[in-house]
């Protein structure tokens, strides 16, 4: 159970994000986790709200996006999704394989934050 | 209210991330293999450990080991046994090692240099998941599993035995009464892990610690080319 860390990374990493932001409030947080990854989505939103809590995240939503595991198959040359992390084998011919192209990323993708300043660190107005 | 997207793009672990470069780069520029040893608790990591620094070191190689746990030192205890430097690196509570962790303890270890050192062993914390998502620099990550665990450890936790360098089957000695099915569980790992080496061992008896020093040597010289 190391959800809490991740969470608490993220937290960190996007508070850090914000200085370039000021006053700026998070909406939302999406996340892309890994099939592989070794987290659980479902602990992730549970610790969601504590992490958040008496920071700029606080009250947003966490989204995150599930990402499959693909590996290349040297005897298909192609690159194919697995379906079940039961077996390595190319889902088309039947090929063991450990060349994985995707599927253990643990990332934020992107922040929505509700800017109600409109003005960026370096003082331009949008 | 305006809303907008920011895009970043970023690695949750990228502090962690960053400080396993800085380190696998001392390990290479130091010479010495490291291992991160992963597995259940009460797999048998520190017995095979232990013989691992014994016979290493009746080898004539420098070996030292850093071990994880939540509380005591315990395990630092016995391994030092072996006559190799042990530091015990006391988590409290939380389920990894870390790349901090790592970098703090090799800090101020009395007569311990990385360029010192041939082999390097990090025995992490008993836990199948979380050890997974941390790079600790290290060279070789080895998954370890019991014959009294069941066969169908490898399929039950794929990300770790997926991560997995080596294999490393423990307490084979008692293989028989335990009704281990060793070509089940040697296809398990190689559902989860096409073409992984696997060692077949007892620290008590021996078995299978020639191949798996070999190995060792092997990996050593290989990297040190």
């Amino acid at each position: 159970m190391h959800e809490l860390s991740i969470v608490s990374s993220v937290v960190e990493s996007v508070t850090e994000s914000l200085e370039a932001y000021p006053g700026a409030r998070v909406l939302e947080v999406r996340l892309r986790v890994g099939a592989l990854a070794s987290v659980v989505v479902d602990s992730l939103e549970f610790c969601w709200g504590l992490a958040t809590e008496g920071t700029a995240l606080e009250g947003s939503k966490l989204v995150v996006k599930t990402v499959p595991v693909v590996m290349h198959c040297a005897k298909c040359d192609a690159d194919v999704e697995l379906e079940s992390l039961q077996s390595f084998r190319c889902p088309r011919c039947g090929e063991p394989s450990s060349d994985l192209r995707q599927g253990r990323e643990l990332e934020i993708d992107s922040i929505e934050i509700d800017d109600e300043t409109g003005v960026e660190k370096t003082g331009v107005k949008v | 209210m305006t809303t907008r997207i920011v895009e970043l793009r970023r690695g949750i672990l990228k502090k962690n991330d960053e400080l396993a470069r800085g380190l696998r780069e001392r390990y290479a520029a130091g010479g010495v293999l490291v291992l991160n040893l992963v597995s259940s608790p009460g797999t048998g990591k520190t017995s095979f450990l232990e013989r691992t620094l014994r016979d290493l070191k009746a080898r004539g190689a420098r070996v030292a080991a850093l071990v994880g746990d939540l509380e005591t030192d315990n395990d630092a205890r016995r391994l030092a046994a072996s006559g190799a430097p042990v530091r015990q690196i006391n988590t409290h509570g939380i389920c990894h090692l870390d790349a901090e962790m790592i970098d703090k303890h090799l800090a101020g270890w009395e007569g311990v240099e990385l360029g010192g050192l041939d082999y390097l062993f990090i025995e992490n914390v008993g836990n199948l998941v979380c050890p997974s998502s941390y790079d600790l620099g290290e060279g070789i990550r080895v998954a370890l599993l019991s014959v009294t665990e069941g066969e169908d450890k490898p399929l039950k936790y794929p990300t770790l035995f997926n991560s997995a360098d080596a294999a490393v089957i423990t307490k084979m000695d008692i293989a028989e009464p335990c009704g281990f099915d060793r070509e089940l569980a040697l296809r398990n790992i190689n559902e989860i892990r096409p073409g992984i080496r696997i060692f077949e061992t007892s620290a008590k008896t021996g078995a299978g610690m020639e191949e798996w020093l070999g190995y060792l040597e092997e990996q050593r010289a290989y990297r040190d080319h």
